[in-house]
């Protein structure tokens, strides 16, 4: 039988969806104002960047204040623990059925592979996205902030790299989400914040 | 609307698409078109007199109470004497002028420059021509190299300070408007009665866009033809042309920026201010800068709310880049190229032709070779740190490559360049094949040697190389020419600006334009490659997966 356990509370779901949404968008302007091709065109599409920009910002000085307040950045640690189980798991065990080698439980909510993928997120694109992307705002305040010699180049450059990064995390992410014990469990318990956990 | 560069990127968008994001229903907004429908002026000179007339009204002095000036004047400097009896001062100072030396020395680069020195690739050159030449010359009677530059009551005060549109200096006499009866233009059966001095003299006032516009539209001699940007629709423009100089609006004369202190005007073509980042030029300031700059009014963070970013451009762009989308965008064509060489070629009673274009433009001339024209023109863009090295007359040159009769000097990396737009002319002239010289070309004198009396350019060459005193090889040969103009006139208003999207694309406005990185010119092109094609790795790898996964557990259920 499963057993339903509340995985995800109401903020973190609020969080991740408009956090999804709002990247995906990031996303679309971004790679509008890199050249790729024309959709808002140039103008709108730097606007609703930094529009987008910012309200992501906001939306993370909230999920930071609630990550520390509720001890939930604690699921963000590493470990090394069943990595190779996990691994297996997708390359064989997937496709016939096997059990997952992980159990969710509410104080582990991400399987070992999920948080080395988010602490990657955490540790190396987002401070480049976000990094970047500043600068990238405050080009007229360099010269007075000491940053004289940076050049938008080297800036734009790994701001672009960072946004490949995101690209392929979030195909990756998406797929991954419906390799659930059934294909829909994960996206479910991002919705309704309940996970059906097997015993 | 959608155009991808690589094939796997439209893949990953489908999938992203595919995730049911709801579109905002956003408008592309910067699809603004450079060209407008071009908006008719009226240039009648009975505007122009309707203008000063209410000039005049604010004036403390009406001039046709004046008894010095209730007098028949018999020429020019007859009016010139009259009007140094108050304003004693007034020749003095523009003796110092450039308008009146046509000589000027770039103090930064010591090049000998001036209108009676430099060579151009329009009708190349001043000396053996200068009474056609100083019908744009602010005095009388300038009509070879002893002409009296001393002398007070040669200078012109009617050309600049007439209000009724009613003086003209014509070319052939140098300087003077006719005070005869006289065929103009020649051959036309047209006639221009006498100048009527007296009513002329009554009425002076304020420098006017027409008075300035006088010579300055017709440089290169005839409208529109030499700058790009001045023309004479601008002596009466639209808000559209010149958001500045619109006639119905702020209505700027020529000497609302280009401001005069006894009689020396701001700003100058042979040392340009390319970049002005002082801010706003306030009244009493002791500065010694050009006061006919954008900044010089508009400061240096000029844009906000929506166009607050623009900001971000000043450190690479002049402020015309963007807010002169165009040049002759007053509907009149202005020459774009001159080939000397084609000259000569008669019709078929051995007589010089002229061939029009199916818009009254001469494309050939007997006298002068062919030209090209176009209007509403995209400016070339370049580097500019205000610094112009002019060819000289003695100035040796490779003539296997396209000479350079003006550079603009500046980069990327000196930090007092912007990017400017500029009117690039082109030419092909003639040049002293022996020494790898510019000419002086005699074109219009009296003499039989002169170009336009004999067709012969040789005999035009050597007359001219002996009038202005230098030496020459005998041969003549054709040059390839080029000169550049910076554009900083017709200044469109807001919502005629270049839009953001003109630049940042691929092969944009500023392509080729070296040492910027502008956002969406595909600057990184192996990175693209790269980030695409591992993102589409990433969906295909996922794809297998996924069908692997659906087969076997079909299978196995």
């Amino acid at each position: 039988m499963a057993e339903r356990i509340y995985i995800f509370k109401r903020f973190e779901r609020f969080w991740h969806w408009s956090q999804a949404l709002l990247i995906i968008f990031l996303l679309v302007t971004g790679f509008e104002i890199h050249g790729t091709y024309s959709l808002f065109g140039f103008h709108a599409a730097t606007e609703l960047h930094t529009t987008a920009a910012w309200t992501l910002v906001a939306l993370w000085v909230f999920a930071i204040f609630w990550h520390f307040t509720t001890g939930e950045w604690k699921q963000y640690i590493p470990t090394m623990e069943k990595v190779d189980a996990m691994l297996k798991f997708y390359l064989t065990g997937i496709f016939t059925d096997a059990p997952h080698p992980f159990k969710q439980t509410t104080v582990r909510k991400h399987n070992p592979l999920q948080r080395l993928a988010y602490l990657f997120v955490l540790a190396i694109i987002n401070p480049l996205i976000w990094t970047t992307g500043w600068f990238y705002l405050f080009y007229d305040s360099w010269e007075s902030w000491g940053f004289g010699w940076l050049n938008l180049e080297w800036v734009a450059f790994f701001h672009v790299i960072a946004a490949f990064m995101i690209l392929i995390f979030l195909i990756a992410h998406i797929y991954l989400a419906t390799a659930g014990h059934t294909v829909s469990a994960h996206i479910k318990a991002m919705i309704t914040g309940w996970e059906e956990v097997e015993d | 609307m959608f155009k991808f560069k690589y094939k796997g990127a439209e893949l990953i968008v489908a999938f992203v698409l595919s995730l049911g994001m709801i579109w905002p229903a956003y408008a592309t907004s910067d699809a603004k078109a450079v060209d407008k429908a071009p908006v008719k002026t009226k240039g009648s000179s009975v505007d122009v007199f309707d203008i000063a007339t209410e000039q005049d009204k604010k004036s403390t002095a009406d001039h046709s109470k004046f008894k010095e000036l209730q007098v028949d004047f018999k020429d020019g400097p007859a009016v010139t004497k009259a009007c140094l009896a108050c304003h004693t001062e007034a020749s003095k100072q523009l003796h110092k002028t450039k308008h009146w030396n046509w000589d000027y020395i770039n103090a930064d680069t010591k090049q000998h420059l001036g209108k009676k020195n430099v060579i151009n690739n329009f009708c190349t050159s001043v000396p053996s021509n200068y009474k056609f030449c100083t019908a744009c010359h602010i005095g009388y009677g300038w009509e070879d190299e002893n002409f009296d530059f001393t002398a007070e009551e040669k200078v012109d005060c009617l050309v600049c300070h007439d209000t009724t549109a009613s003086y003209k200096k014509l070319p052939g006499l140098a300087g003077h408007p006719n005070y005869k009866t006289m065929e103009w233009p020649p051959h036309s059966g047209k006639f221009r009665a006498p100048t009527d001095l007296k009513r002329i003299a009554q009425n002076v006032g304020k420098t006017s866009r027409a008075t300035c516009g006088a010579c300055h539209f017709r440089g290169g001699g005839g409208d529109a033809v030499k700058h790009g940007d001045l023309d004479s629709t601008l002596t009466n423009p639209s808000r559209y042309l010149d958001v500045h100089m619109d006639a119905k609006g702020l209505d700027f004369s020529c000497a609302k920026c280009h401001t005069s202190d006894s009689h020396e005007v701001a700003g100058s073509r042979y040392q340009p201010t390319a970049v002005d980042d002082k801010g706003t030029f306030i009244r009493g300031s002791k500065d010694e800068r050009n006061a006919a700059t954008c900044v010089a009014c508009h400061g240096n963070v000029p844009h906000d709310g929506e166009y607050e970013k623009m900001n971000s451009h000043t450190d690479k762009l002049a402020c015309q880049t963007c807010h002169i989308p165009a040049y002759a965008r007053g509907n009149k064509h202005t020459k774009m190229s001159w080939d000397w060489s084609t000259l000569g070629e008669m019709d078929e009673n051995g007589k010089p032709k002229k061939i029009f274009g199916s818009e009254g433009k001469v494309l050939y001339d007997s006298k002068k070779g062919d030209f090209t024209y176009d209007r509403y023109v995209i400016p070339e863009y370049q580097w500019f740190n205000g610094e112009v090295e002019f060819t000289l007359a003695d100035t040796k040159f490779d003539p296997s490559q396209v000479l350079k009769i003006n550079s603009f000097k500046g980069n990327a990396d000196d930090g007092k360049s912007r990017i400017w737009p500029t009117k690039v002319f082109r030419g092909k002239q003639m040049y002293d094949k022996g020494n790898n010289t510019l000419v002086v070309t005699s074109l219009s004198d009296d003499k039989e040697t002169a170009l336009w009396k004999n067709f012969d350019i040789n005999k035009a060459v050597e007359y001219g190389m002996k009038y202005a005193g230098r030496d020459f090889s005998g041969q003549v040969g054709w040059i390839e020419t080029e000169m550049s103009w910076p554009i900083t006139h017709m200044v469109a208003p807001k919502e005629d600006v270049v839009a953001c999207h003109q630049c940042h694309t691929e092969n944009g406005r500023l392509a080729g334009i070296d040492g910027i990185y502008m956002p969406g010119a595909n600057n990184t092109p192996l990175l693209d490659k790269l980030g695409f094609a591992l993102a589409l790795l990433t969906l295909i790898g996922v794809l297998i997966h996924g069908a692997i996964r659906y087969f076997m557990h079909k299978r196995g259920g």
